[in-house]
């Protein structure tokens, strides 16, 4: 019971600012440091080896990687104990 | 709290990366007496491995109006020190780096400093001091990661107000602007993420997957 009221919580939380319909660009905070640091004129000496070839391609990523840590959580949950 | 790659001058990068690596050498080998010393500890492992994985994948809203990610590591810092998750931490951080163009290998040393070494042990010091107080355990535990969580972003913040201080306002100036980008973001976030540890490490608990977590 605790457990559903903090989940409930933390789904509230996290909804809060959809459901509040706050204006904004809603853009991820690493990429708005990245043009904070490109506006000090600093160019980035190293590129990444690979990247994503659309967003499309890295939401897809992003989703496998939660759902990598989705299959190991519910694993270890889910188990039936011997 | 990812530093893109290519996005800290050379010094900046060879100096974190020098931080950095005892960490996660000093992690791997207590990570493997662990293990072998208990190996029934795996799966609690596993766990906080994935939870790192999941939470640091989701790029949340938050009410300043921009994104970002909780990072999942005060867990695992609670569970089995911080010296465990400099591992974790740094395995997640390379796989994002390597197949989502997210952080790089020249940032890792800077990044692994704030999200697998910084951010755990002020969530176990967290934890741990609120326990020492009297803190029942849920609340130790929801302080411990939502205060790592942020800790993570405010050191990130300090790292590039080093490399990038603010041509009038110096240091000082550059690390409120950066703050103002990432720790205030993150408020709602460390919130979210310190509720759904409870969660979690009372679901591991009740399993029997991780023992009391001990304080």
């Amino acid at each position: 019971m605790t457990n559903r009221i903090l989940l409930a919580m933390a789904v509230l939380v996290m909804a809060a600012p959809l459901l509040l319909g706050i204006d904004g660009e809603f853009s991820g905070s690493d990429g708005q440091a990245q043009a904070a640091i490109a506006a000090t004129g600093y160019r980035p000496w190293a590129q990444p080896l690979w990247s994503p070839p659309s967003q499309e391609v890295e939401s897809l990523l992003f989703a496998v990687q939660a759902a990598l840590g989705g299959l190991g959580l519910g694993y270890v949950l889910g188990r039936r104990r011997r | 709290m990812h530093i893109m790659e290519g996005f800290l001058p050379v010094a900046h990068a060879v100096g974190w990366t020098a931080v950095a690596a005892p960490f996660v050498v000093l992690g791997g080998r207590t990570l493997v007496r662990t293990l072998r010393e208990h190996p029934e500890q795996r799966l609690a492992l596993g766990a906080a491995g994935a939870f790192v994985f999941v939470l640091s994948a989701l790029k949340l809203p938050s009410v300043t109006g921009s994104c970002s990610h909780p990072t999942g590591t005060g867990l695992g810092a609670m569970a089995f020190g911080p010296p465990a998750m400099a591992v974790l931490g740094t395995m997640v951080l390379l796989f994002q780096a390597l197949l989502l163009a997210h952080g790089g290998l020249t940032t890792l040393g800077a990044n692994v400093f704030s999200m697998a070494v910084a951010g755990p042990w002020v969530a176990w010091a967290v934890w741990r001091s609120s326990r020492r107080l009297g803190a029942a355990s849920a609340v130790a535990v929801f302080l411990g990661a939502a205060l790592g969580d942020l800790a993570t972003y405010v050191v990130t913040a300090g790292q590039l107000a080093l490399a990038f201080p603010d041509a009038q306002g110096g240091i000082a100036a550059a690390f409120a602007k950066f703050a103002g980008i990432f720790a205030v973001t993150q408020v709602p976030l460390a919130v979210a993420e310190g509720l759904l540890t409870v969660v979690v490490v009372n679901a591991l608990t009740a399993r029997g997957v991780i023992t009391e977590v001990r304080a």
